[in-house]
């Protein structure tokens, strides 16, 4: 072997062991998240987190179960909101039009997928916030919908596709209508992918801050109703880490851990559902 | 493909009207009409966000001209507004975290797609895809409680002792400041870079492999001479696609860049980016002006990512299609 050949293998073997390290840099930073959050947020972490309001600075105790109520009311009317439009609007997409209206209807599906969530924040504002002259739950759940609909849109079209054309002959073969066939064919055999897309989008916007800080913006105490200002969990962890109280610090370590965990485990849940069953190829 | 069926159902030669009305009958005029209006909201909505944006900022606009971009005073006071800190913070930051993520990321995107085993690589890429669904807001308490205290004690200091040379690398060590945020922004855009070069990679033709393998070039010369190159406009892709999301990324810069309009060379002096000054100002803009100088910010901001995200996807469309076109066996 001459040593240009060594040379060259030597290189070979260490620039992949390189990327190997690169891999696994990059993996490793999950586990430090998840050890840091469990490590610290884990010690206080206890059952007043979630059933007690925050206290006011220089008192120690107290809990986040207004931002914990106030997440679930805003993830709650995002669903209302950005689902209905990104699962039928996928439905039209897939099944009812043709070149043009689909192109556009894509285009600005996948513009809005690219806006920055600050920016969403701006527009909610200016939409609801700012004509009503009240932040509110309604304009939170109403930015966060918005971030909902174009992933919902987009990997629903793709589920839809990917059903075999076999089944649509099929059911249109036996005289079913067109939505018939939708409805009782098509949906169904895609409803694992669907399902998935879904509880992606919710998992995306559940840890979304910046669209919330100038529509449902934030609150010390329970928001009733949905004309209030509300806290929210994202909001919460963001305004405790800056404070300057260590109690709050490790309220906002807590929040983040319950945060992540919420999140991590419907994203597992979604990829297991998607995985058991008649794999549905992505196109 | 979608519309074959709209005109079968046996109406031969009476179609027409009746044909219509049978189908409204049968409903799917109406299933068609109601998705599409749901379809077309998603337009509406779109095109709504532009104008408002655009309305939103007519004021500032108008003031300030393009010098908002040149000037650098930011006075709510005396309603002067210069964005120039916001944008300079912006694209420092962006650089830096680029200038991490960049190698790190596709070296681990080299190993996912051409070194480990199909189980390996779609286990890592679970992980992957399970980071990128980290909420900004976490990494901003990683940040501000666990990477700040590590470049004030360890990191700044070591710079400025090997480096401090440079104009990058001078004035106080405060631990925040642009060099963090870029770390920060790193971290998160990392899983973008990885998720998408893989997939450009493992759309990369087995036998531009096997050829290059035959003609007795070494594992990493037929990856890197010859599987890179056919996958680099795609890998270009990944590079937009991560470089809008810095950006566009809030929460985690506003908590670790320290917020303070100034231009500094140095890295390791504090700054400000676009979207943390909207965060923090926007509920507390008192003039008409300010709001509007923020919704510019904003719409200088969509603007950005808007033509980052175009590129992205036409890149990375035209690789995977040659890819697959070439590549099919």
């Amino acid at each position: 072997m001459s040593a240009r050949l060594r040379w060259r293998k030597f290189v070979s073997g260490f620039m992949l062991t390189m990327t190997g390290v690169c891999a696994l840099v990059a993996v490793s930073v999950l586990f430090l998240i998840l050890g840091y959050l469990v490590y610290h947020g884990g010690a206080s972490i206890n059952w007043n987190f979630f059933t007690k309001l925050p206290v006011p600075v220089g008192e120690t105790g107290g809990g986040m179960a207004n931002a914990i109520v106030g997440s679930g009311k805003l993830l709650l009317l995002a669903t209302l909101f950005g689902v209905p439009i990104g699962f039928l609007g996928a439905i039209y997409l897939a099944e009812f039009s043709g070149g043009t209206t689909a192109f556009v209807v894509r285009y600005a599906a996948d513009l809005l997928n690219g806006v920055p969530s600050i920016v969403i924040g701006i527009f909610a504002f200016s939409l609801v916030v700012h004509p009503f002259k009240h932040f509110s739950t309604f304009a939170g759940g109403f930015a966060l919908g918005l971030m909902m609909i174009p992933i919902t849109l987009r990997s629903t079209e793709e589920f839809l596709r990917a059903v075999p054309r076999a089944l649509r002959e099929a059911a249109m073969a036996l005289g079913a209508s067109k939505w018939k066939t939708i409805v009782t064919v098509i949906v169904p055999a895609a409803y694992r992918g669907i399902l998935t897309a879904i509880l992606l989008a919710f998992a995306r916007v559940a840890g979304e801050t910046a669209p919330l800080l100038f529509t449902a913006l934030g609150n010390q105490f329970w928001s009733p109703g949905w004309q209030q200002p509300t806290a929210s969990l994202p909001v919460m962890i963001y305004t405790y880490a800056l404070a300057p109280y260590d109690d709050w610090h490790r309220q906002a370590w807590a929040a983040g851990l319950v945060l992540l965990g919420l999140i991590l485990i419907i994203n597992i849940v979604a990829r297991a559902i998607l995985s058991r069953g008649i794999a549905v190829p992505r196109t | 493909m979608a519309t074959t069926t709209t005109t079968v159902p046996g109406a031969g030669p009476v179609a027409g009207s009746r044909s219509f009305l049978s189908r409204l009958r049968e409903g799917d005029e109406i299933a068609r009409m109601i998705t599409f209006l749901f379809a077309a909201s998603v337009v509406l909505v779109t095109v709504l966000l532009v104008f408002e944006l655009w309305q939103g900022s007519a004021l500032a606009r108008h003031k300030f001209g393009f010098n908002f971009f040149l000037t650098s005073v930011w006075d709510p006071i005396f309603e002067q507004f210069g964005a120039l800190p916001f944008i300079y913070g912006t694209l420092v930051t962006a650089a830096v975290s680029l200038l991490i993520a960049v190698p790190l990321g596709i070296g681990a995107a080299i190993f996912l797609a051409e070194l480990a085993p199909a189980r390996v690589s779609d286990t890592l890429e679970f992980f992957i895809d399970l980071l990128a669904a980290v909420p900004s807001v976490i990494y901003g308490v990683l940040g501000i409680f666990i990477v700040v205290p590590l470049m004030r004690q360890y990191v700044q200091p070591a710079l400025k002792h090997s480096f401090g040379f440079l104009p990058l690398f001078q004035g106080p060590v405060y631990g925040i400041g642009f060099l963090t945020a870029g770390i920060v922004l790193a971290i998160m855009v990392i899983p973008y870079i990885i998720s998408v070069s893989r997939e450009v990679l493992l759309s990369v033709p087995r036998e531009q492999r096997e050829a290059a393998l035959s003609l007795g070039a070494t594992r990493w010369e037929s990856t890197w001479k010859v599987v890179v190159p056919f996958a680099r406009a795609g890998i270009f892709g990944s590079i937009f696609l991560a470089l809008a999301r810095a950006l566009g990324e809030t929460m985690a810069v506003t908590m670790v860049i320290g917020n303070t309009p100034k231009i500094s060379a140095s890295l390791l002096s504090p700054g400000y980016s676009i979207a943390a000054v909207i965060a923090n100002e926007f509920t507390e803009a008192t003039g008409e002006l300010h709001t509007q100088s923020l919704i510019e910010l904003g719409l200088v901001l969509f603007l950005l990512t808007f033509i980052l995200n175009g590129l992205a996807r036409l890149l990375i469309v035209a690789t995977s299609q040659r890819g697959s076109g070439m590549g099919h066996v």
